[in-house]
């Protein structure tokens, strides 16, 4: 019998490309408990986002190791899940003779690429074997990649992904095309013609969400399937005090009401959470380039497009997630939903659903990539 | 995220990207470009901590003027080229040597916008080196910040990180007012992460670095670094500061060192600056004036002590207020020592 057989250990993730460790808060669960799949844990913080360990496996938790307010490396071991069977004697040696997995040093050329796109620049992080499906993760208005910081690795682990910065966002140059869905959707399409991606999965959140199903539209044999979370592109409502709040905020006080209303829980909106955003929204031309995007994109408050309410999920496999409580894109829009579509709606989840309640989510990608 | 970079290069791209945006930035300063009359190599230098090096190769003489020896001619050249369309930033290697064109400053660069009827502007921005801590001794490492924030009519900044140096000397540059850039000479080889685009961070706002219950720490430039240092400590104790990086002493941002004491009730102030009217002194008279019914503990204030600063390494390091003597402070505000 080899160590550890039966033994389900359970590590600090890997949120994001660039976090190294992180702090356990507190146990959501007790020793003794018996764990389903997917149960949460432990709250984790990490200088980036605090959230939530899930079960990554079923089985009773046998050993409660890490503590709560020490921080721990990724991967470091955090707890024991095994059965019965298991004697306690094993669960000692297990954690005797657990060595935490040396972390490949990444640097930001391993992990970003930047590619040019019709003249302007975008930053791309490419991930997973290149060889399995290719899912395409586009965020919304305002975001940047690391809106999948809990979504890349478990795609990574069985599919080929690529996420990057929307023209005028992130690291991307800021440029926009045009200020439409249909141009971000063009950008998108040449983009993905650029890394030679002939079909791909897309994912989309918010305003990516409308870019995404406007491709499918547009080119239906480059587009294998949908994922659409927090979707734009659904119906014209749209909260345009977020917009223009976010447009407008240039400080860290006016900004955290504002990103406040992207969660359910608002205890996500970390000090770090805010910073990144202002960093951003500091960089010229910025501000201006969101003012052209939310006025063309949503002209007198509304939504211009709504490519969504076109889709065929006979066609092609659409799934949209919505949090019930999204303050930002109303989730009765998830009634006109074409039919055929597999629509799940999260109790207590704001319109960053994709981070807020990453586990769910996460199964949901995978069962769609099947 | 970004890349990392350190303070000396995050000065060098901020000049160097407001020389590419706006063709009226010019550098003066002595040996910025270094050779300049002699038969030397040019761009030997970049300036005396090589800040500015590689500018010359890229914008040339037109746009890099070597200077004479001589702080009160160029200076004052700089100021008035300023109120003539250029937005020149000198160097003055060390704020230690302000003193011999202080009238161009204080009198003339300060007073322009106001004696005129706001008809003058005077868009120039004089860097200098700050602070103790290199082994230059008394004529070199002074902090001379509060002598500068005393004056109407001169902005005062003081960045504490690379971050905040690129966009405050961005801000700066742009800042249609005369600005004195103090860069702390002991922080230049510090890295942090620095966007590759263009911003600027706005001149007169105070940043919250951490944030704790107990205790505010105010502080400005390297006593930041001091200040973590001591919350992180005092943490182990269950303490929690609060720290406060003010990053412009002037404009100063009253308002949100005001708001963190309403919420801690304590207060301590550092700054590397002797202690007669330095910053600290002024903080903690305006809080005391303003959130007096807020305080629940005389304020604190951990300064150098009021001397020149000493040539021996040892006692040095014995004038620049510690993560120690801070931490001491804020044990004081509690009552525990």
């Amino acid at each position: 019998m080899t160590a550890g057989e039966g033994i389900t250990p359970v590590v600090m993730p890997k949120w994001g490309l660039s976090m190294k460790e992180g702090k356990v808060v507190d146990w959501l669960v007790a020793d003794g408990d018996d764990i389903a799949v997917g149960t949460e844990l432990m709250d984790v913080e990490t200088d980036k986002i605090n959230g939530t360990v899930e079960a990554p496996d079923a089985g009773r938790l046998r050993r409660l190791v890490a503590e709560e307010g020490q921080t721990y490396p990724v991967k470091a071991l955090l707890g024991v899940l095994a059965d019965e069977s298991v004697s306690d004697a094993d669960i000692d040696a297990f954690i005797a003779s657990y060595v935490v997995p040396v972390e490949e040093e990444e640097s930001d050329e391993d992990v970003y690429a930047f590619a040019e796109v019709g003249g302007i620049k975008v930053r791309y992080s490419r991930q997973g074997s290149t060889d399995g499906k290719t899912v395409v993760l586009l965020h919304g208005f305002g975001g940047d990649l690391d809106n999948w910081l809990f979504n890349m690795g478990p795609l990574a682990a069985v599919a080929d992904v690529v996420a990057l910065d929307l023209p005028g966002h992130g690291q991307s140059a800021v440029t926009l095309p045009e200020a439409s869905v249909e141009a971000l959707t063009g950008f998108v399409s040449a983009f993905l013609d650029g890394l030679g991606v002939e079909q791909a999965h897309l994912v989309g959140h918010s305003l990516g969400a409308a870019v995404a199903a406007q491709l499918a539209l547009d080119q239906p044999e480059r587009v294998a399937g949908l994922v659409l979370v927090a979707p734009a592109g659904f119906g014209p409502e749209i909260n345009m005090d977020y917009i223009d709040g976010f447009v407008g905020a240039a400080s860290k006080k006016d900004l955290k009401p504002v990103l406040a209303q992207l969660f359910a829980d608002e205890s996500l909106v970390t000090r770090s959470l805010i910073d990144g955003v202002l960093r951003y929204k500091r960089l010229d031309g910025v501000g201006d380039l969101l003012a052209a995007l939310a006025a063309g994109v949503f002209p007198d408050g509304r939504q211009a497009s709504q490519p969504g309410l076109d889709l065929d999920p006979g066609r092609l496999p659409v799934t949209v997630v919505w949090g019930s409580d999204d303050q930002v894109i109303p989730v009765a829009h998830a009634d006109a939903v074409p039919d055929g579509a597999t629509v799940v709606v999260l109790e207590k989840a704001g319109h960053m659903v994709q981070m807020e309640r990453a586990g769910e989510v996460n199964e949901l990608l995978l069962a769609q990539l099947g | 995220m970004a890349r990392t970079i350190t303070m000396r290069e995050a000065v060098n791209e901020a000049l160097d990207q407001e020389m590419a945006r706006d063709p009226s930035v010019v550098l003066m300063g002595e040996d910025i470009v270094g050779g300049a009359g002699s038969p030397g190599e040019d761009d030997a230098w970049g300036g005396v901590l090589g800040v500015t090096k590689g500018l010359y190769a890229k914008y040339g003489r037109e746009r890099l003027l070597d200077t004479p020896l001589s702080e009160s001619a160029y200076i004052g050249a700089a100021i008035g080229a300023a109120t003539c369309g250029l937005r020149p930033v000198a160097e003055l290697m060390f704020i230690d040597f302000m003193g011999v064109c202080f009238d161009q400053i204080y009198n003339q660069a300060a007073k322009f916008r106001y004696m005129f009827g706001g008809k003058a502007e005077t868009p120039v921005t004089i860097r200098a080196m700050v602070g103790a801590g290199f082994r230059a001794a008394a004529q070199h490492s002074q902090m001379l910040t509060p002598l500068f924030t005393h004056i109407p009519g001169l902005k005062v900044v003081c960045p504490s990180t690379p971050y905040d140096t690129k966009g405050l000397l961005a801000a700066a540059i742009r800042d249609n007012d005369p600005v004195i850039f103090c860069e702390h000479k002991a922080m230049y080889d510090m890295s942090g992460d620095v966007p590759e685009g263009t911003y600027t961070i706005p001149l007169g706002e105070a940043e919250v670095v951490r944030e704790g219950n107990d205790c505010t720490i105010v502080a400005y430039g390297l006593m930041v670094h001091r200040a973590l240092e001591a919350a992180q400590a005092l943490s182990t104790e269950s303490i929690s500061c609060e720290v406060i990086d003010l990053r412009t002493l002037s404009p100063l941002d009253l308002d949100t060192v005001l708001e963190s004491v309403e919420s801690t009730g304590r207060l301590v102030c550092v700054d590397e600056a002797t202690p007669r009217c330095n910053i600290a002194a002024d903080v903690s008279a305006q809080v005391t004036q303003q959130a007096f019914s807020a305080l629940q503990a005389g304020i604190q204030m951990v300064t150098a002590p009021h001397t020149p600063v000493p040539f021996s390494p040892v006692l040095e390091d014995a004038y620049i207020p510690s993560a120690a003597k801070v931490a001491s402070a804020v044990r004081r505000t509690m009552g525990k020592e």
